[in-house]
Order: C-alpha cells, then sequence, then structure tokens
C-alpha cells in the first residue's frame, strides 16, 4: 500500500520509518517531497509549545529517527488548524501525517505526556459505547484524571453548561449501535493488517 | 502491395549495419546474431553485406558503410542504432560522401525501441531482427530525393524590443543587414529599463542599457516599429510574410521634437501601471521615461478626456509643432523577413495571490518591481527608498525570496534571479537608509560569475539571513513591540524556533511568469508553447535558441526565466544563427513531403482545411489540390484523410509503409502464435 | 425549496443548542429542508483520527453511507459544524484519492451491511449552502431588521476555509464569504485580520495553556477593532471563545467581554424572529448589551470610538479584487 515512489530494499527498519509513515497515511502523503524550507513550521499557532517544529519533525522521520519522532510532542499539540497544508509549497499533507503520528506512537507507546492520548481514548471508548460523543461522560473521566485541579475554577463554567442546557448529564444513544460496532470491528481487524 | 516471392531477383543491393552501441545495445540485444541472421535470411531481399560494429556513429563506423558503398556497389543502407533523432543525418552524410543518395539510408532504432525498454534478451533480440527486416523492406522503395532549396530573405524580424531583443537587433544590423524590430509598449527597453542597479556589478540599469536603445534607434539598419504589435504570420523559413499593426499614437512623428509640453500640460495624470508598477503616475498622453526610444510620446486614448468626452485637447493647444493628431488611424503594414527572433519577455507574478503575504491588504508590501521603481533616482520617489506613505523612511526591512515559485500552489519552477535581487535589494537599503535587513530565504542561489562574491559582500555589510519560507506577513499585534508594525512570522529553520520579526517594509521577491498572451503569441508564429507559457527550444542542451520551427529563434526570458547575461548571450546567440542563414543566402529543407496524385483527386476539399501549416492551395480552374512543397512539412495530416488515397508522403509513400510492416511480421517472436506470413 | 441531507453532529444538541435553535427558526425564511440523515453517529471529531486509521474513517464513512441510502435524488449533505464538515469531505475525498483506502473502508462497511462510494455525494458547509445556492440577494429581501450599528468581527475558524479540497471557499486566508453574508444583514463588519485563525479546538482539554494563548489572540485583535460581537460557524470555536472566555481572562489578567454569536442567531434577529427563539440566553458571555444596541428604535449609548484603516496617501496601493468595501 505505499504511496512512495521508491520502494527501500534496506533491511533497517530505521530507513523505512518514512515509508511506514507515508503508507499508514489517509490521501497521498508526499512526505518524501518535503523540501525543509519551513512553512509549516513559520504558520503553525502552536509551535511555541512543541518539542519540534513540523518541519524539524518531518526531518527527524526522513533521518528514520523513530524514537525521537515518536516521542515528540508535536503530533499532540497540533490543533489541525491546516494553515501548513495549504502553504506548503511542495503540497505535502502535514496534518494526515500528525494523525499517523499519534496512532503511531500510541501503538509504540513513546509519547511522554498521556494527556491526549488518554483524551483520545476516552472520546473513542464514548462513541463506540454510544454511537455518539459524551461530553459530560468525557469531561467527569479526563479531569478527575489529568486535570483534577482545575475542577474548582471550571466548576463556574461547567455549571452554565448545565443550566443552560449545553450538557447533558446522561448520554444518547444510536440505534444501530450493534451495527456501528460490526463495523468497526471489522476495520480494526484491517487495520491490523494493512 | 509488395509481393514477397522469393523467387524473384532482388533489385537493389543493400549493406546492413547493426550497432553495439558500446553495451547500450549490445547489454540486452544479441547484435552479432542479427547481424549473421539478416546475412542469411535477408539474403534473398538484396542484402548482400551485413556487419556488426561497436559505434556506428564513430568515424570509423561511418568509414565502413563509404567502403562498402564503394567496393561492394551498395544501392541501399541499413542501419539499426539509436533513433533517427540523433544520428539519421550523421548516416545519411556519410552515404553522400560515399556518393551514394543520402535519403536511400535509413536508420532503425532498436535502442530507444527495443534495449531500453526491454529486459528479456530473447525477445528483445527477436524483436531487433523484425525492426531490422521491416527497415530493410521499406528501403527498397525509397527512392533517391534532393533538399528543398529555399532562398533566404536577407531582412530579420526582432519581436520585442527588450535587452535580448535589443542584443539580436544590434548585432544583425552590425552585420550590414536589414532588421525590423517591433515593439508593443510606446518605447524599447524592456523590464530591464525600469531596474535601477543590476548585480552582480551594480551598474545602474539605464546607463548600460540606454546606449544600446540610442544604437537600435539611430541605425541605418534597423527599423522601429513601437507601440505596435504583430498581426499575421505567413510563410515558411526564408520567406515569411508578416503584418505588422502600427497602432495610432495620434502624434505625427514628422513633426514631434519630443519636447514634452505636451505631457506638462495635459490635465489626465493615471497610475502607471507598466512602467511604474502601479506605483506612480503619468498623463494620458505620455513617454514612459525620459530616456525612451523614440522620444513620441503615445495617448492613451481610454483615459484621454479629448476622446472620451470631446473636450480639453490641451497637447494640441500648447504643441509648438503642432504634431498632435487626433485623427491619426491604426496602420497595418506588411514585411517580407527571412526569419524571426521572439523575445517577448516575461511578465511578473501577481503576488495578491499569496494572500498569507498581504500584498494590497497592508500598505507597506511592496513587489519586487515596485521595489526596483522605489530605487531608481528616475522613479515616483526620486530613488528614495520609503513607505507607502512616500514619506517614511523604514529603519527594518524584511525581503523575502521564492514569493510565487518553486510552490506548487503557483509556479513550480525557481525563478532563477531572485536570489540575487534579493540581495542587491539588500544592499540598495544598507546603502541608502541604513536599516536593518532581513532576507528570507529557502536556499541561497549564487551560482553564476561573480554571484557567490556578490553574497559574500552582502554578508559583510551584516544583513541578516533567516532560512525559512515566510508563512505570514501580518499586522495583528500579538506581542510587545509589534504595534503599528508589519509581522513576518518565519520558521527559523537553522535555530529550530518560529519567529514573529517585526518590520516596517516588506518586499516580495515575486517570480517571473511567461507573459499573459504567450500561448496566442506561439500559435500566432506557429512554435511550440509549454503548459505554463514557457516558449520551447528545439533542445534544452544543445540549441537553445532554435524552435522546431524552421527561421524561427528565441531568445532571453520567453524561453524561460534567466538573467541579464543570459539574455544577452541568447539573442546574441539568435543573431548569430541568423546571419548564418542569411549569408548562405538558401537553406535546404528536408524533402519529407506530401504531394498530391492530380489524376486520382477528385476535389473534394476535405484534406484543404486540414493543413496545419497552410500549405494546401486548391486549383479552382481544374478542381484540383496542390501542395506547396516549401510550406509542406510532411505531417501527414492530409495523407491520411484523402478517401481516395490521391495523397502520399516522400519519405513516407503508402509503399514504403506497408513495406515496412510486411518485413515486421516476417520475424515471429511470440512462437506459440501462427507466423502471419507464410 | 432547496433539499438537502443534513448531518447535524453532536454538538448540535448539547453545546451548540442555540445553534440548532436559530438554525431550525431560520429554515422556512431561507426556504431550505433539511433532512436528517437517519441514526447518523459521531463523525469522530478530531479524537479518532489520532487512535487509528481504517476504523476512524468507517465511523465517518458510515454517516455517508446511511445518507446515500436515504438519498431520494438528494445528493448534498449539508454540515453545521466544521469540524462534521471536514471528517466528512476529508473520508469522501481520500477515499477516492487512494483506492485501497476505499476497498478497505468499504470492507468494513459491509460488516454492518452497508458501503458508499466516493464522490456520490457532495459535502458542503451550511455557509456556503447559504452563500452560493440561496444567495445573498434572496438573504438580503428577507431582512426586515437590519443590523445597522452592529459591530461585528466575522470569524469562520480554520477547519472551514481549509483544506478545502473542492475549492469552494474565495481563500483560504481572507475569505470574504461570511463578511459578505453579514453585510447583506446590514451589520457593520470590521476587517478582522484573524478570521481564519485557530481557536484552540480541543486544546482546552490537553493544554490549556496553549489553548487560552490561542483564544487570548482572537478575543484581543476582535477587541482592537471594537467588535461589538464575534460572529463564528462552528460549535468548537463558539464554546473555546465563549466558554472559556472567564478563565482565559483569569489566566492572562485581562478582562474581555465579546459575546460570541452564531451566524445563524444575527440572520435571525435580521430576520425579525424573536430573540428567544434563537437561542440568546445561552451563551456564558452575555450578549444582551450588544443587542440592545441594535434592539432598540434609538440607540442609548453613543457607539464608540472606532480605529479607521488610514486612506493611503503617498504611493498608490494595487487594487484587490472583491475587496470587502467594494461590495454593493
Amino acid at each position: 500500500m505505499t504511496t512512495l515512489a521508491h520502494k527501500f530494499n534496506d533491511t533497517d527498519p530505521n530507513v523505512r520509518f518514512l515509508e511506514e509513515v507515508s503508507e499508514r497515511t489517509a490521501g497521498v502523503s508526499r512526505l518524501e517531497m518535503c523540501i525543509q524550507c519551513g512553512t509549516c513550521g513559520g504558520s503553525c499557532p502552536s509551535a511555541a509549545d512543541m518539542d519540534h517544529t513540523p518541519r524539524m519533525l518531518f526531518a527527524l522521520i526522513r533521518a528514520g529517527m523513530r524514537e525521537e519522532a515518536l516521542s515528540s510532542n508535536t503530533p499532540w499539540i497540533c490543533v489541525s488548524c491546516y494553515h501548513c497544508v495549504v502553504r506548503c509549497p511542495q503540497d505535502v499533507h502535514i496534518a494526515d501525517v500528525m494523525y499517523t503520528l499519534k496512532s503511531m506512537a500510541i501503538q509504540a507507546k513513546l509519547y511522554k505526556d498521556s494527556t491526549a492520548p488518554d483524551f483520545s481514548q476516552t472520546f473513542v471508548d464514548m462513541v463506540e459505547t454510544y454511537g455518539r460523543s459524551y461530553e459530560f461522560g468525557l469531561a467527569t473521566r479526563h479531569y478527575l484524571k489529568h486535570f483534577p485541579l482545575r475542577m474548582p475554577s471550571m466548576a463556574p463554567m461547567g455549571l452554565g453548561m448545565l443550566t443552560k442546557k449545553r450538557m447533558d448529564i446522561t448520554p444518547k444513544r444510536i440505534e444501530g449501535i450493534e451495527q456501528l460496532k460490526a463495523i468497526l470491528a471489522r476495520a480494526k481487524q484491517l487495520e491490523v493488517v494493512s | 502491395m509488395t509481393n514477397n516471392a522469393t523467387n524473384q531477383e532482388p533489385k537493389e543491393r543493400i549493406g546492413v549495419y547493426v550497432c553495439h552501441c558500446g553495451s547500450n545495445i549490445a547489454g540486452m540485444v544479441d547484435v552479432e546474431e542479427v547481424a549473421q541472421w539478416a546475412a542469411e535470411q535477408l539474403k534473398d531481399r538484396g542484402v548482400v553485406i551485413a556487419r556488426d560494429y561497436k559505434f556506428m556513429c564513430s568515424s570509423l563506423g561511418q568509414e565502413l558503410i563509404e567502403k562498402d558503398i564503394q567496393e561492394e556497389g551498395l544501392t541501399r543502407v541499413v542501419v539499426a542504432a539509436c533513433s533517427p533523432h540523433l544520428h539519421e543525418n550523421t548516416f545519411r552524410t556519410a552515404c553522400s560522401r560515399a556518393g551514394l543518395n543520402p535519403y536511400l539510408c535509413e536508420l532503425v532504432s532498436i535502442r530507444e525501441q527495443v534495449s531500453w525498454v526491454h529486459t528479456d534478451r530473447a525477445a528483445a533480440t527477436e524483436k531487433s531482427k523484425a525492426v531490422l527486416s521491416g527497415g530493410v523492406e521499406r528501403v527498397i522503395h525509397n527512392e533517391p530525393l534532393e533538399p528543398l532549396h529555399v532562398p533566404i530573405h536577407p531582412a530579420t524580424l526582432v519581436v520585442g524590443g527588450g535587452i535580448a531583443g535589443i542584443q539580436a537587433a544590434l548585432e544583425i544590423a552590425d552585420a550590414g543587414f536589414p532588421v525590423i524590430l517591433v515593439e508593443r509598449e510606446p518605447s524599447i527597453g524592456g523590464h530591464m529599463s525600469q531596474f535601477d542597479k543590476t548585480f552582480p556589478t551594480l551598474d545602474c540599469a539605464a546607463c548600460i542599457l540606454t546606449p544600446k536603445m540610442v544604437s537600435v534607434g539611430g541605425h541605418p539598419n534597423i527599423q522601429m516599429f513601437t507601440w505596435s504589435e504583430v498581426e499575421k504570420v505567413d510563410g515558411y523559413v526564408g520567406n515569411f510574410t508578416v503584418t505588422i499593426r502600427k497602432k495610432a499614437r495620434f502624434v505625427n512623428e514628422e513633426l514631434c521634437t519630443g519636447c514634452a509640453i505636451c505631457q506638462e500640460k495635459c490635465p489626465k495624470k493615471v497610475i502607471d501601471d507598466v512602467y511604474e508598477a502601479g506605483l506612480g503616475y503619468r498623463k494620458a498622453i505620455y513617454t514612459p521615461f525620459p530616456q525612451a526610444v523614440p522620444k513620441f510620446p503615445v495617448i492613451d486614448k481610454p483615459n484621454c478626456t479629448y476622446f472620451q468626452k470631446g473636450t480639453c485637447k490641451a497637447c494640441q493647444k500648447f504643441c509648438p509643432t503642432g504634431a498632435i493628431d487626433f485623427e491619426q488611424q491604426d496602420e497595418w503594414i506588411t514585411v517580407q523577413v527571412g526569419n524571426i527572433v521572439l523575445a517577448t519577455g516575461y511578465d511578473l507574478f501577481d503576488p495578491r495571490k499569496v494572500t498569507q503575504y498581504g500584498y494590497g491588504r497592508l500598505a507597506n508590501v511592496f513587489t519586487s518591481l515596485e521595489f526596483e521603481r522605489l530605487t531608481n533616482a528616475a522613479g515616483p520617489t526620486n530613488g528614495n527608498i520609503v513607505l507607502r506613505d512616500g514619506v517614511t523612511v523604514p529603519k527594518t526591512v524584511g525581503i523575502i525570496h521564492c514569493v510565487g515559485s518553486r510552490d506548487r500552489n503557483f509556479n513550480n519552477y525557481c525563478s532563477v534571479i531572485c536570489c540575487m535581487q534579493s540581495l542587491k535589494f539588500a544592499h540598495l537599503v544598507h546603502e541608502r537608509t541604513g536599516a536593518t535587513v532581513y532576507n528570507f530565504y529557502i536556499d541561497m542561489r549564487t551560482a553564476y560569475k561573480e554571484y557567490d562574491e556578490f553574497y559574500q559582500r552582502v554578508l559583510e555589510e551584516g544583513t541578516l539571513f533567516v532560512r525559512g519560507k515566510v508563512a505570514e506577513v501580518t499586522d495583528a499585534a500579538r506581542l510587545p513591540g509589534e504595534e503599528g508594525k508589519l509581522i513576518v512570522q518565519v520558521e527559523d529553520t537553522l535555530a529550530g524556533k518560529q519567529r514573529r520579526i517585526p518590520v516596517d517594509m516588506v518586499v516580495l521577491s515575486a517570480a517571473m511568469m511567461p507573459r499573459k498572451d504567450a500561448k496566442e503569441v506561439a500559435h500566432k508564429f506557429g512554435i511550440s508553447c509549454s503548459a505554463n507559457g514557457w516558449f520551447i527550444e528545439k533542445h534544452p542542451k544543445l540549441d537553445p535558441v532554435a524552435t522546431m520551427t524552421e527561421g524561427i529563434f528565441i531568445a532571453g526570458c520567453v524561453q524561460g526565466p534567466k538573467d541579464i547575461p543570459s539574455s544577452v548571450a541568447q539573442g546574441a546567440a539568435a543573431a548569430a544563427r541568423v546571419l548564418g542563414r542569411i549569408q548562405q543566402g538558401e537553406i535546404a529543407l528536408e524533402p519529407v513531403r506530401a504531394s498530391v496524385d492530380q489524376d486520382k483527386c477528385s476535389g473534394c476539399r476535405i484534406c484543404n482545411n486540414l493543413c496545419p501549416f497552410n500549405a494546401i492551395i486548391f486549383h479552382e480552374d481544374r478542381m484540383v489540390t496542390e501542395i506547396n512543397p516549401a510550406l509542406c512539412q510532411g505531417c501527414g495530416t492530409c495523407v491520411a484523410a484523402c478517401p481516395a488515397g490521391a495523397i502520399s508522403g516522400t519519405v513516407f509513400s503508402n509503399e514504403q509503409i506497408f513495406a515496412q510492416i510486411e518485413g515486421l511480421m516476417r520475424v515471429n517472436f511470440f512462437p506459440e502464435r501462427q507466423s502471419a506470413v507464410a | 425549496m432547496n433539499k438537502y441531507l443534513f448531518y447535524p453532529g453532536c454538538s448540535m444538541d448539547t453545546s451548540a443548542r442555540a445553534y440548532n435553535e436559530s438554525l431550525m427558526a431560520i429554515l422556512d425564511v431561507l426556504e431550505i429542508n433539511l433532512a436528517e440523515i437517519n441514526d447518523w453517529n459521531c463523525c469522530g471529531a478530531t479524537e479518532y483520527l489520532g487512535i487509528n486509521l481504517i476504523p476512524a474513517y468507517a465511523l465517518i464513512a458510515r454517516n455517508l453511507a446511511l445518507a446515500a441510502k436515504q438519498s431520494n435524488g438528494v445528493h448534498t449533505v449539508v454540515a453545521s459544524c466544521s469540524a462534521c464538515y471536514l471528517n466528512l469531505a476529508k473520508a469522501d475525498h481520500y477515499m477516492g484519492e487512494r483506492e485501497a483506502l476505499n476497498i478497505h473502508v468499504n470492507d468494513a462497511l459491509a460488516a454492518g451491511g452497508l458501503s458508499y462510494k466516493p464522490g456520490s455525494l457532495e459535502i458542503r458547509h451550511l455557509l456556503d449552502v447559504i452563500i452560493n445556492d440561496i444567495g445573498l440577494d434572496f438573504v438580503r429581501s428577507k431582512v426586515v431588521k437590519p443590523l445597522k450599528g452592529l459591530r461585528v468581527a466575522p470569524y469562520l475558524g480554520c477547519m472551514v476555509p481549509r483544506p478545502d479540497y473542492k475549492k469552494r471557499w474565495s481563500d483560504h486566508e481572507h475569505p470574504n464569504e461570511l463578511d459578505r453574508l453579514l453585510k447583506a444583514l446590514g451589520a457593520e463588519v470590521i476587517d478582522f485580520p484573524l478570521k481564519t485563525h485557530c481557536c484552540g479546538g480541543h486544546m482546552t482539554q490537553i493544554s490549556p495553556s496553549t489553548a487560552f494563548e490561542l483564544i487570548r489572540r482572537l478575543l484581543q485583535s476582535a477587541d482592537q477593532y471594537h467588535a461589538d460581537v464575534m460572529v463564528t460557524v462552528c460549535p468548537m470555536c463558539q464554546m473555546n471563545l465563549d466558554a472559556y472566555q472567564r478563565e482565559t481572562n483569569q489566566y492572562f489578567h485581562t478582562n474581555y467581554h465579546i459575546p460570541i454569536l452564531f451566524f445563524t442567531q444575527l440572520m435571525g434577529v435580521a430576520f425579525g424572529k424573536d430573540p428567544k427563539e434563537l437561542g440568546f440566553g445561552r451563551e456564558l458571555v452575555k450578549a444582551n448589551q450588544a443587542m440592545n444596541r441594535i434592539g432598540v428604535e434609538t440607540p442609548t449609548e453613543e457607539p464608540k470610538a472606532q480605529p479607521r484603516r488610514k486612506k493611503p496617501t503617498g504611493l498608490p496601493m494595487p487594487a484587490m479584487p472583491g475587496e470587502v468595501g467594494e461590495e454593493e
């Protein structure tokens, strides 16, 4: 399923890291086309909080520096604003590569800060149970685990959302939840194979 | 249809030469076997000698052929080697030398069409035999032909009065031959006349250009048509008929002295979008700049008060020689020329398209051409580098490389001159204002003579270089110190951090682009134009100024982005080619032509409108079509279209093609299939 | 009557209730018929895609498959939430671009008895539909109470104009669609430089400091231009800027008070609907002071002094195509 023109023959897995990242990205990532110009790093609104700028992260990937790349906090700080994507002169699908790196970091358990992966996983658990997102459940579980000290200062907002009926205490469910579960189960099988 | 019966005596004595081309062919094809096979199997077809040799195109290889022609009395030659595009001429010339008509020699490709595209050695060898056999069958039907000799008219048309066109015109004119120079704008000079200084020498552009412009203007051999365009081109190399539309200036050139009082008195001020790059003004009657050649102004009709409203006429009132003529009409002039040089230059990329750089929204973002006008001593600010308010001198300037270049969102290519231009800007800013200068680049491209030394100089001057393609230019202040400034947000890739750098002024080194009407112009002249609009040279490495159309040459940025020295070199190269042609007095054209068998022609005229070269004439009196051999390029369209089969091409006659097919099918290299030939 | 399939997204009946209410209130005025996709599921927001590839796309594609089944001659799916819009569009686009992905996703869908052929539906955002299908002339004709005197900062957010696979939007950086709509309603639209800058998305849950900085930038800019309200098209943006405004103020020791409204709410006001029907009052940063300025016959206080972009003297500026000021 490679989208790169050249398939590396080297048995060293680090050389294949670029290929692996490319394969696991949704469209045609064009990661090999990066000329390291820095437009992405320059555009990123949250770059200041990242271990590596997006550009640097791609340099790490191309250098086969797997551990450094997957333990970087960069993809977790990416806000998916797509500024980098539309400005990139080489048409690299930067934001989509960020998603790939998140899932690879989770699978390799290389992320340093578990806040974001936990949040995503909790969200996913909710959706797989109900078919819809369940903000109240998500928020309580997440804040208890990761930001317990923020809960007092968040109380006014939480109360406000509840009283203005912008948050439900009970979850909504879809009817076809079994259908969805079947689809997702099959999808997960396919994910392992590809 | 040919008869392959083997009991007939072969009419010709054919020599076959199979080339190894080192390992290029021999690596995949068993060339000895092919030659051997030809000697044995094609003997009954007329092959009297079959050789294989390491490099047929070498002198020794050619001598082999020449020797055999003389000693074996060969009447036909077939070489199985590379593509005819490369060496057809070589072998034909060798035959000529030995006294055999060059058109009795065929070159069949077993390299590009066999050894380079297949990986099965056995099959490739069989295919080579088939290809060779096809060539042998075909060559039997070849006729001895003579090239067409066409006289070359000594006059030359040069389209475009920029530096490349000027160079070409001067070289041809200085050699003593007439030149007709056509320029769209009121004055020659092109983009170079807009610049202030040129890199790397920092020569003043006007100072080195205007002497050449004056030479052109006063040259006895150059007839200049400015404020004119080529409307129509007919004919062929050596004999082009060109119609030029000389737009009305509304100024009588016989009477005008160039005193410019009309421009002073004209009340209508207009933004000058062309010469001043939109940064300055001119009048409705104007010469684009003081050193214009010719000195005669033109009236911009859509902006002239008289033409639009019927009043004013101030220019006429004040003209001391009565040179204003509102009744003047466009003129059409037809000229005969032998060769044409196209040097129509480039347009600048419009950075309004790159919205994140804010050009057009943010006042103090300028394009490179606008900046040139700022620095030019005769420009709208008299050479002072100031902000858009016309007054304030910037304290910090950011210069952005690669705007619209090297970018799949806009143009894929590198514009070649922007790095040097940006360095030049940095130098000028230092020199004139003492401001702090930042250059934002991806790569530093300073490749030619004295260019990298110029980079060193600019480094010495203290320019701050940031390696990073600028992400955005904004006025939305975020941090203290940013209010009221333009902020350049960029990743400093060498430091690995995003930076926000407040500046007063931003200059965008915008890409060079083909002219907006490049495709129409290419079509008008019958030459090829690439998808993005650059004119296509005959060969990108070995023939940059010729085109696929004989008699038409290209020079300067019309062929692709380049600097002034390269444009001059190309202008001179085109001139040299033209002079060579004129010197020879005539040109030999390939006799690859279609001709009509008039007995078979029914006068249906289907072919008449198909000819892309307008080579077909219809004789009303005899109701038959005839093809003009000089215009015909042998494309074969009419040959295919004729329902009566009345048109045939020399070198591509029906007999030759069918014979070649027969020859190809003689070799069965799909053993599991039945042979098509018994 | 323009008919569409509708994908509301999870926020519409919770955090973006006001969006839902105001949208429902103006549908008849705009003569739009929205057929909600039966039993749609969550699109996964930006969370699912960070866990895996095929399950994430299968999750989204279930909605596309259901919509295609329900089609009944209508081939356009309208989404009101930016993230939902992007997810649906992205799935359709990448499944079309990469055959291997298409095969796997459809394989997964088949386990649920569904299938989807990429390209068979058109995915559009609500604003796109209003501007391009309904048209601003029509909108203008329905305005009974022009929002004259209301200074609005148009905030489009990032996921609508980007990446814009089908090239529907006027620009990636400074698109004018929302500006033109608000002008058509009679409001005074400020030239908001950060109109497509990110609100932080889910960063409020991951790294609050990062998120608050992004929120602060937007509030600061709107405040700098003396905007009365900020108008948005996305539930996440509205929530971040509205619900987290207080915490952002605390974090930076600022005291911005900028109400964040959905564009449909202002449309409803302009169409003469009762503000109670339009979800007013659900916002945490109260909008009544701002709305009072236009909700009464005569304004009770003078409009604040507005900073004007200086008229260029000196050297001429290049003309910009389709400038907001050039409208009408």
